[in-house]
């Protein structure tokens, strides 16, 4: 399917929950609503025509500072999804509000999501709704805070030892 | 003069003499200077011909401490208990920009500078140095080993 026919499906399938889609130099994307987000992965994964096996990538976009988006939910969690049946890929986006940071899991979907979503949360702090273990990954337990929001002054330092600088 | 300050002197320049052959180097590699420390150290510039040519993988082993890549708060402790591992007489050798002041990562991940955690003897800048400037650096730990200048 090319990419066209892949956001078609997903529009049919999942209706309103397709809040936009968009294209840009053949990266096909949708933004679906977070209620329908499990459903629309698993959709994704199982569906014979999309059969979408692999999590690329799952990242997060904070929109804080975005020219044009500041007023907008603060944050997109986005899933790009790979499939080696079909060979082709599309990308799914979910917004969420910054004093409603969650997003359903997608561990048992892609047991690869399991650290993706950790990294999410340590590094954003969007929190990830029924995920088994969801600690930082990369920074220190004593670290305070998520150092890629907008908001987190660009080179305020914790250190472990050794002097504040 | 007598006879026992003159061996006593001669006896320190013939321990900084050998010490300075015999530079036993734990290597902390954790970045991508580590590739340009591996070419310095293998034939092609070949360090040794400065008897450093032998790294020991345990800091009770090693006399000289390579500090070579960005070192992030994270690991940060983990050099400390490195460092305090070694036995004395010891050195460390802080190889590439990054170990020296941090470098360009000037966020929240990265210790600017090593010598904010540990002592730094020799500090070798570049990204990553080329290896004329890491011999360069070996050459002045070594005058610096010979006269005996380390910290008890």
């Amino acid at each position: 399917m090319d990419g066209a026919a892949i956001l078609e499906r997903l529009r049919a399938r999942l209706g309103s929950s397709v809040i936009e889609t968009h294209a840009q130099h053949d990266d096909h994307t949708a933004v679906i609503d977070r209620a329908a987000l499990p459903a629309s992965l698993s959709l994704c994964r199982d569906d014979a025509d999309l059969g979408f096996d692999i999590l690329m990538d799952l990242t997060a976009v904070d929109y804080q500072k975005f020219p044009g988006r500041e007023d907008g939910p603060r944050f997109e969690v986005v899933y790009h999804l790979y499939s080696l049946r079909w060979n082709h890929r599309v990308r799914i986006k979910v917004r969420v509000d910054e004093d409603d940071a969650v997003v359903p899991t997608a561990v048992p979907l892609w047991p690869i999501a399991d650290w993706f979503e950790r990294e999410v949360w340590d590094m954003f702090g969007v929190r990830f709704e029924g995920h088994p273990d969801l600690r930082r990954l990369l920074m220190y337990e004593e670290f305070v805070g998520h150092p890629l929001r907008k908001d987190y002054p660009i080179n305020r330092r914790q250190p472990l030892i050794g002097p504040r600088i | 003069m007598g006879v026992g300050s003159f061996f006593t002197s001669r006896l320190d320049e013939a321990i900084g003499w050998a010490r300075k052959y015999s530079i036993f180097q734990y290597p902390f590699v954790t970045a991508c200077c580590g590739m340009e420390y591996m070419a310095t150290a293998c034939s092609h510039y070949d360090v040794d011909r400065f008897g450093a040519g032998l790294p020991r993988f345990s800091p009770r082993q090693a006399d000289v401490l390579f500090v070579v890549g960005t070192i992030s708060h994270k690991i940060a402790p983990v050099l400390k208990r490195i460092y305090e591992q070694m036995t004395e007489p010891k050195w460390v050798v802080a190889f590439g920009v990054c170990t020296c002041t941090g470098g360009f990562y000037d966020n929240y991940a990265t210790v600017q500078g090593i010598d904010t955690i540990i002592p730094v003897d020799v500090y070798i800048p570049g990204c990553p140095p080329r290896p004329e400037s890491v011999i360069d650096g070996l050459m002045k730990l070594q005058e610096k080993i010979a006269v005996g200048t380390q910290r008890y």
